[in-house]
């Protein structure tokens, strides 16, 4: 068996935060696992045709339908008897999961499907250039949300995905980051251990829309957890079971400074559009116990 | 007519991104490792191995030198240094 279930050659870029968070989901999943992507950067970078970086089944159909196919794979294992060997991961992006994805992914997880949804969140719909998505935070700078003299970025909330699956009233719900490796491996290993849908939200720096250093994936991945700004949290039938807690969460803009979609905030003017932003980490905090009482 | 559409598990190894480096690549000191593993568990392209302290290293030939591992490595075991030094790694 190789080393890796996601071999290197893959097109990702220098630094990735989706190409690593992948590798550690696959390896913790093992070898008996079938995946189905729908299309987004990692399914670019881990499939040009005719080469494939998985050693695992992969499968990618369409933008909005991995939710529909990875559901006809679980019934086909079902039907055939094999769905104790074997699991279903069905991952895409934020695009494809909070956008384009979403209807289909309802479904499954309406249906009650016995599968693992991922989403590796980077925040854009970035191999086709950066364009905002649902999951793209306030103020953030991206081509289709450009910062300037009439806008201080994307003017939209982020899209809260966890209560939307939480809504569905599915047995596992969990938020996992690319700067926590450890954490990461073991709620998918927990997740896989549930029969029934389970969703699992990874939050995956992009060095080249979020304009950092490629080397600073890792340390812009912790920020965003230690500022409060992603909460790494986890339910269980509907309840909060878990949370990452801090015992003093860092300023969100030490998290913001460190990425070029952000510096407009650092600009005189923008201090209101900063004090919001650090408003959201604060409604996080609180709303998800983030800081435990002393 | 029919086209197979499938490719080979693993195939993309055909691609040799170690090429994609602009300038520095890693060097694995091999000093004050405690093999904690982290440098392993956060390079993107999955390269690096070894288990004892001491004992990890990368594969220059997919390396694309993102300086993750540098960046991480608790010890400051691992340096980045200019392409054109000559080293065993």
């Amino acid at each position: 068996m190789p080393e890796h279930l996601l071999s290197p050659g893959h097109t990702a870029c220098a630094g990735c935060g989706q190409a690593l968070a992948a590798r550690l989901v696959i390896d913790t999943a093992g070898p008996n696992t079938i995946i189905v992507n729908n299309t987004g950067c990692l399914e670019v970078f881990t499939t040009a045709y005719p080469e494939s970086a998985w050693e695992v089944p992969f499968i990618h159909s369409l933008f909005e339908n991995a939710g529909a196919v990875a559901s006809g794979v679980e019934s086909a294992l079902r039907q055939t008897g094999r769905l104790d060997q074997i699991r279903v991961i069905a991952q895409a992006g934020d695009g494809g999961t909070a956008d384009i994805g979403l209807q289909a992914l309802s479904g499954m997880w309406e249906r009650g499907h016995d599968i693992l949804s991922i989403c590796y969140d980077n925040e854009a719909y970035m191999n086709t250039g950066i364009q905002r998505s649902g999951l793209t935070p306030t103020y953030t700078s991206t081509t289709t949300s450009p910062a300037g003299k009439a806008s201080a970025g994307n003017p939209r909330p982020k899209k809260n995905v966890m209560e939307i699956a939480l809504a569905h009233g599915i047995p596992y719900v969990a938020s996992a980051s690319a700067g926590f490796p450890m954490d990461l491996q073991k709620k998918v290993k927990k997740a896989l251990a549930i029969r029934g849908p389970k969703y699992l939200h990874i939050h995956v720096p992009c060095p080249l829309g979020w304009r950092h250093e490629p080397a600073d994936t890792y340390r812009v991945a912790r920020l965003a957890v230690e500022t409060g700004l992603f909460p790494m949290v986890e339910f269980e039938g509907g309840q909060q079971t878990g949370a990452y807690t801090l015992s003093a969460p860092k300023p969100v803009a030490e998290y913001l400074k460190l990425q070029g979609r952000f510096r407009h905030l650092f600009k005189p003017g923008a201090e209101a559009a900063l004090q919001e932003i650090q408003a959201i980490a604060d409604r996080n905090i609180a709303r998800y116990g983030l800081v435990k009482p002393a | 007519m029919s086209v197979n559409i499938n490719s080979r598990p693993g195939s993309a190894r055909n691609n040799r991104t170690g090429s994609w480096r602009v300038d520095r690549r890693p060097k694995f000191l091999r000093q004050n490792c405690i093999a904690c593993r982290l440098c392993l568990l956060v390079c993107p392209e999955g390269i690096i191995t070894g288990k004892a302290k001491n004992s990890f290293e990368t594969d220059y030939v997919y390396c694309k030198g993102c300086g993750l591992c540098a960046a991480v490595c608790p010890k400051k075991d691992i340096e980045m240094i200019p392409e054109d030094t000559e080293t065993e790694g």
